[in-house]
């Protein structure tokens, strides 16, 4: 499937960040500028949607690395619905440590 | 700040050029593009050859200009690569002349030396193409990981306790219970059992990027494919191996090996490297060419005058590491490792060759070895010597220092082993054992002594006191292979008894092991799975098989609770008396007047051992005032063993009023009772001497 990613700020203030196919080094720089155009409405929170995304590469792990970077530590990035192969992907390299991964949406 | 070095001067085939820089060398991310740098002293030409991921033949081989040239390194920036997608290597050309040392041949396609990450055994065992044209390829990674506030531990030498591990060996047996078995990813869920078990140091085998498939071949005893599974052939110095990666197959084996280290060190746990800078995975002139054989084989392999292979390794070449080149290859190589994997330390495989001229000769002072002595990256970083090679060079105790190197000593093994099995007339050689061997690093302190009883290479501790003979023939090698010198002793039945005599004296030999091992001054190094009994039924040289005569049966936690129980304990006790672990050797006198000489040596009666041929008898007291040369105040330990068969009274040393003995360890005494809790020694109920079992150790503690 085709990369794709969408963005919009909720009614608290939540940037949703919904990315679909396959995230690797030539689509990255979609997902980096998503996250730089959420960042400048200072969101609280940062939420990925992330059921129809397949795949993630090094450089998109980075991206995540990248997002939690650009809006501080008070901000917390979720991953929502990750796919197993994904969401193994993130747990193996070890970057499950920059965000918070859940099944469903479940602001803490 | 727009960089002016960051656009394209040249053009070849729609690929966009400039000129690169020499240092560093290997593949670099640079503005907009990747700096390619190989050095060669005979390349004449040179090429880049690219491929798309996995594809047979290469998209574009793009020479060196001659104007990128300076001295004898080729460099250059490729801009507008797809960096995940790429991979790379080279074709040199020069003269094909073996007798002169040349093997330049253009047909081959050659792996970067400095390759960071290397595709071609993605996934462990999956047999590749042969007719891979490009078998090792090198990859571009992401040298960016966060290591957040990570650095490596440093812990003093000698409060360390290692643990000897294979990464696949460690999770891959189904009863692991990890999510991503036989990997470094799987490491990280045992942490909590490495945490309880004690150990503050995890020894990496092999890890680099090396062949699973050389020298595979077939079993005669099971028809399964034997493997290079050990790993002591290296294809790339530089790159973690992707077929001990669970992401290996998406190329983040980097990110995963970086985030154990990072995890571990979260614990308390230093990470050392088992390296083998002695020979490569190319063989002699038979062998295939993988990476140095085709840029420069005459400065990488020590050779004969007629151009043949040097064999000190017994593997068919020898890397030169005394050329100046060579060394400094080796030195990035381990400053790569220190500085972007906060490795803590090192071991060096058949180290002895790495002090050898390119002749062979050795060295009274080798300058690789002083190198990385006095190397400012490596500063703080263990190096640990396994002082011997397949040539003959036997240096423990004359290993060329410089006052950093510590070495595996081998008798300390066999020392103990002998002690263990009950051959008499030993004592006086434990009692160098059990001091840090003073009688070999009196000028260094023991903690140049690496103390073990086990380790890859031999028996397990299981099966040195299951088994008189090596039994290796699944090894195919009709039994020819592995050490005969393995001085164990089976305990009245060869291999596995249902005998409850025989097993409870194996038993109980595994834990006067370890409890000779965890006292004695030095660094104890403890091998995988000892703690739990795992056997390799017999076979003392399982470098080839990728089965359960290697991986660690998880279910032997539970049914070896007494025996991990027993080690667990053992280690802390260890951990909590710096008597135990002093920096400098014990002088066997009272050098603070405390009453005791800081080390005091017994038998059956106090203050008189037996040193004679046919004692099987030795007990020892460390003063607990002398603990750190008198700097600190410990309580005083005493050591009691009994090699002998049957029981006997050992008279104690007599304590200063008010203090009085308690048991921490009684190897005789059925558990529960053969060892308590650090702090909760229960007091001896007769003060003047304790009864020991055949074949027993206690260990006092006074308070």
């Amino acid at each position: 499937m085709a990369f794709n990613v969408t963005s919009k700020i909720l009614e608290d203030g939540t940037a949703e960040i919904t990315l679909v196919g396959e995230l690797d080094g030539s689509v990255a720089n979609d997902f980096k500028a998503a996250v730089e155009k959420v960042a400048l409405e200072k969101p609280k929170k940062v939420v990925l949607m992330v059921k129809d995304l397949e795949y993630m590469s090094s450089a998109g792990l980075r991206v995540l690395v990248f997002t939690k970077q650009k809006m501080g530590s008070d901000v917390d990035i979720y991953v929502i619905a990750a796919q197993d192969a994904v969401r193994d992907t993130i747990e193996m390299t070890g970057f499950q440590h920059s965000v918070i991964i859940q099944d469903e949406y479940n602001a803490i | 700040m727009e960089r002016i070095d960051a656009y394209p001067t040249h053009e070849y085939e729609g690929f966009k050029l400039r000129p690169g820089k020499p240092f560093p060398f290997g593949a670099t991310f640079v503005p907009g593009g990747v700096n390619f740098s190989i050095y060669s002293s005979h390349a004449s030409t040179c090429k880049l050859v690219l491929f798309d991921k996995g594809q047979p033949q290469p998209k574009v081989e793009i020479p060196f200009p001659e104007e990128f040239k300076i001295g004898d390194v080729f460099s250059m920036v490729v801009f507008g690569l797809e960096y995940e997608n790429i991979e790379y290597g080279y074709r040199l050309d020069g003269p094909f002349d073996p007798q002169q040392g040349h093997r330049f041949d253009q047909t081959k396609i050659l792996l970067d030396p400095y390759a960071k990450a290397i595709s071609g055994r993605d996934i462990w065992g999956k047999p590749p193409n042969w007719d891979n044209i490009f078998a090792h390829r090198s990859l571009l990674v992401y040298d960016d990981f966060d290591w957040d506030k990570d650095r490596p531990l440093e812990i003093p030498m000698e409060d360390m306790v290692i643990y000897e591990m294979h990464v696949r060996s460690f999770t891959r047996h189904p009863s692991s219970g990890v999510k991503f078995p036989g990997t470094f990813a799987g490491i990280r869920q045992k942490i909590p059992y490495l945490k309880e078990l004690g150990v503050n140091c995890i020894e990496l085998m092999p890890i680099y990027e090396f062949d699973e498939f050389e020298n595979s071949r077939t079993s005669p005893v099971t028809g399964e494919t034997l493997m290079n599974y050990w790993g002591y052939s290296t294809v790339g110095f530089f790159a973690p191996k992707s077929g001990l990666a669970a992401t290996g197959k998406m190329g983040m084996q980097v990110d995963e090996m970086k985030t154990l280290v990072k995890e571990l060190h979260r614990n308390g746990i230093e990470v050392f490297l088992d390296v083998v800078f002695n020979h490569t995975a190319e063989g002699n002139e038979n062998g295939p060419y993988i990476s140095f054989k085709g840029i420069d084989n005459k400065t990488y392999y020590m050779l004969t005058p007629e151009g043949y292979y040097f064999n000190f390794s017994g593997t068919g070449n020898t890397l030169n590491c005394n050329n100046p080149v060579v060394r400094n290859i080796v030195l990035d190589c381990l400053r790569y490792w220190a500085a972007e994997y906060h490795i803590d330390g090192f071991r060096f495989d058949l180290a002895s060759i790495l002090g050898r001229d390119p002749l062979g000769y050795p060295l009274s002072n080798p300058p690789l070895l002083e190198s990385l002595a006095f190397d400012p990256i490596l500063a703080k970083c263990k190096l640990i010597a396994e002082a011997w090679d397949a040539g003959g060079l036997y240096q423990v105790g004359s290993f060329p220092a410089y006052g950093r190197w510590a070495e595996w000593n081998g008798k300390f093994r066999d020392g103990i082993r002998n002690f263990l099995r009950g051959e008499p007339g030993k004592v006086g050689d434990v009692a160098q054992r059990i001091q840090g061997s003073p009688d070999l690093y009196a000028s260094r302190g023991p903690t140049a002594s690496i103390n073990f009883i086990t380790c890859h290479d031999g028996f397990t501790l299981y099966d040195l006191v299951a088994y008189n003979d090596k039994h290796n023939e699944a090894n195919g090698e009709g039994n020819q292979d592995g050490s005969n010198d393995n001085n164990s002793w089976n305990c009245g039945w060869e291999g596995p008894s249902t005998d409850p005599a025989v097993n409870a004296l194996r038993l109980r030999q595994m834990k006067n092991a370890a409890a000779m091992l965890l006292v004695s001054q030095g660094v104890p190094m403890i091998l995988m799975g000892d703690e739990i009994t795992r056997t390799q039924k017999g076979n003392n040289n399982t470098y080839c098989q990728d089965n359960e005569l290697n991986w660690l049966d998880w279910d032997l936690v539970n049914s070896q609770a007494e025996l991990l129980r027993f080690f667990q304990n053992l280690i802390r006790f260890r951990l909590a008396h710096p008597v135990l672990r002093n920096r400098w050797h014990l002088i066997n006198q009272d050098r603070i007047g405390s009453g005791y000489p800081d080390i005091s040596w017994h038998g059956t009666q106090a203050w008189n051992p037996d040193w004679s041929s046919s004692s099987r008898v030795l007990a020892f007291m460390l003063d607990g005032k002398h603990a750190r040369g008198g700097t600190l105040e410990d309580n005083s330990i005493y050591v009691g063993m009994n090699m002998h068969w049957d029981r006997l009274w050992f008279e104690l040393p007599r304590l200063p009023e008010g203090k009085n003995w308690h048991v921490l360890a009684n190897t005789g005494a059925p558990a529960p009772e053969d060892i308590w809790e650090t702090g909760c020694e229960p007091r001896l109920d007769q003060q003047d001497g304790i009864s020991l079992g055949g074949r027993s150790v206690v260990v006092l503690v006074s308070k």
